[in-house]
């Protein structure tokens, strides 16, 4: 590299370097540093294992952790069967200028605020919400049903929240598999389901993956939906790390949750990628 | 599967339906929402009380509408301005890390580029916590070597703009650096050839035919950094922004002013990213 090539390297290089640095690396470290801190008085801490012993050892702490996980993980299962489907007539079924539209209407509801779509459920499950009236004016229930504040209330926002971020790569890889190679799969004698399993989702395994991840990550670190449709006993642990951090104030606990809950989501995501072996690049792009 | 192989009628049937029950699932929300702001009572639930305009422009109580509705209007100024901020930072950063990662190559060059990436697979409230943790470490620090106060440390608007940045800029990155791999390089050379120099070069045949891309970017980090709610939720001092302002409204129990809100919330969005379509498009 000749010098101006040089001055112009370290340029473009000093951006990224402080944004990694000062906004995604060291806070990490510190946030960890901070959750092997035990206060022992005021103002005066040891370093020790404490605030992970008490995670491990509290049944809630535990309890929440993985029923935020197993949750997260059906409803990627859930979101990844509902999207397939639609993808495949989005991407393979309707041609031209509709096929156009109905991808933009996939892809609307998600430029107004989660904020929005959150309560846009609430009206539709609670008690004296739409579904319940419906529900009573077809002889259904005979008295007003509370729908909110459950699990499956839960599992309704997450799915709707997710979906735009599965059915986007699906579609996209849908799109590039020639409908060439589906006639031939029929020609050799294939059926529709023998198709499907051979031809369609192995080719589609790239964008399952992607939005499968992305979608597990979502619902793991969301907060709003289990909050606002969620019950008493429907913690999240996004909530719980709410809770140590603004509410108590126990900032060493709800550091140690931070990391379990980053390593949790790292574990997740680097054995999806390992499983179909794909590489982060390639995933993102 | 395809058009091209006949498949029995009940089968089509089916599969059409499920489609558009499933646009039905995606519509349904937002449709309520919508209706719900023209309701003439004080619960954005049935009964449907009457048509509306009050929950817009009424000016007294009980039915104060948004646009006299002073604690919201300054809570969309603040989010807009955030997102403003966000999005100018974003597409700076995005850009000069566009150029660095398609035209150098360096050791450490895969690792940086994976490293910044990761900004998408952390989960936003982590990224929140871990900023609002160094940052007040840095400021008590600060407090405790010199006696200073940095009050743009500790939670407030400074925060959350640089806590949005820290994962949008990945986005803008991908987004700008997607569009210089399909610069044709020989353009820039046969700038230099007619006696530009390299920054002349760049600054009029690269960054223009980027320019989609730049306000591509722009525009999305502006509605991600709008309706970002996790991040912002750990770093937000006194000046609320919008989203986060409605979430403790909604807490309060809602009325149909929050309705109104985001009826025109969506109104704004989408009108954004129609337009950024139909430019993408044309560009």
């Amino acid at each position: 590299m000749h010098s101006g090539a040089r001055i112009g390297f370290f340029l473009l290089l000093t951006p990224l370097v402080l944004w990694l640095a000062l906004l995604i690396v060291i806070p990490h470290i510190d946030m960890f540093l901070v959750s092997m801190r035990e206060r022992v008085g005021v103002r005066q801490y040891e370093t020790s294992f404490a605030n992970y012993l008490t995670f491990f050892t509290e049944p809630l702490y535990i309890r929440t952790f993985v029923r935020t996980a197993v949750m997260s993980v059906l409803a990627t299962i859930i979101t990844l069967l509902i999207a397939f489907p639609v993808s495949l007539y989005i991407a393979k079924i309707v041609r031209g200028r509709l096929q156009q539209v109905l991808f933009v209407l996939c892809l609307i509801p998600f430029y107004v605020s989660e904020l929005v779509r959150t309560f846009g459920w609430m009206i539709l499950l609670r008690e004296t919400g739409l579904v319940s009236n419906l529900l009573q004016w077809t002889g259904l229930a005979d008295q007003p049903v509370e729908m909110l504040y459950n699990d499956a209330a839960i599992m309704i926002g997450l799915v709707y929240t997710s979906m735009l971020f599965m059915v986007v790569p699906l579609v996209t890889t849908l799109e590039s598999l020639d409908d060439s190679v589906i006639e031939a799969g029929y020609d050799l004698g294939g059926n529709g389901f023998s198709v499907l399993r051979e031809i369609i989702i192995p080719h589609a395994a790239p964008g399952i993956v992607s939005g499968s991840i992305v979608v597990f990550m979502l619902s793991l670190g969301n907060y709003l939906t289990p909050t606002m449709l969620g019950g008493k006993d429907s913690l999240w642990f996004t909530e719980m790390i709410y809770n140590q951090f603004i509410v108590r104030f126990n900032w060493e606990l709800g550091a140690a949750f931070g990391f379990m809950l980053l390593i949790l989501s790292s574990v997740i995501v680097w054995s999806m990628l390992k499983l179909t072996r794909q590489s982060l690049e390639e995933t993102m792009a | 599967m395809i058009p091209t192989i006949p498949q029995p009628r009940a089968l089509r049937f089916f599969y059409g339906t499920y489609v558009a029950l499933f646009f039905l699932y995606l519509a349904l929300p937002l449709a309520v929402v919508a209706v719900f702001a023209f309701n003439d009572s004080q619960f954005p639930s049935l009964p449907w009380e009457g048509f509306t305009w009050n929950w817009f422009f009424g000016d007294s109580r009980p039915m104060i509408g948004v646009f006299y509705e002073r604690p919201i209007i300054r809570a969309v100024g603040t989010s807009a301005f955030v997102a403003l901020f966000v999005g100018l930072l974003s597409v700076a950063v995005g850009t000069s890390n566009a150029f660095l990662f398609n035209r150098f190559s360096f050791r450490g060059k895969g690792v940086l580029y994976v490293l910044m990436l990761l900004p998408l697979v952390i989960p936003g409230i982590v990224l929140g916590i871990s900023i609002l943790v160094f940052s007040s470490t840095v400021a008590n620090g600060m407090w405790d070597i010199a006696n200073m106060d940095i009050q743009a440390l500790r939670p407030g608007l400074v925060l959350v703009i640089l806590g949005q940045f820290s994962f949008i800029a990945t986005i803008a990155t991908l987004v700008i650096s997607a569009r210089l791999q399909k610069f044709d390089r020989s353009l820039e050379e046969a700038a230099l050839n007619l006696g530009a120099s390299r920054l002349t070069a760049v600054r009029t045949i690269t960054i223009p035919f980027l320019m989609p891309a730049m306000i591509g970017a722009l525009v999305v980090a502006f509605l991600m950094s709008f309706e970002n709610f996790n991040t912002t939720l750990m770093l937000v001092g006194s000046d609320a922004p919008l989203t986060i302002a409605m979430f403790d409204r909604l807490k309060e129990g809602s009325t149909p002013l929050l309705n109104a809100v985001s009826l025109l919330l969506m109104l704004g969005s989408s009108l954004l990213a129609l337009a950024l379509i139909l430019f993408q498009r044309r560009g």
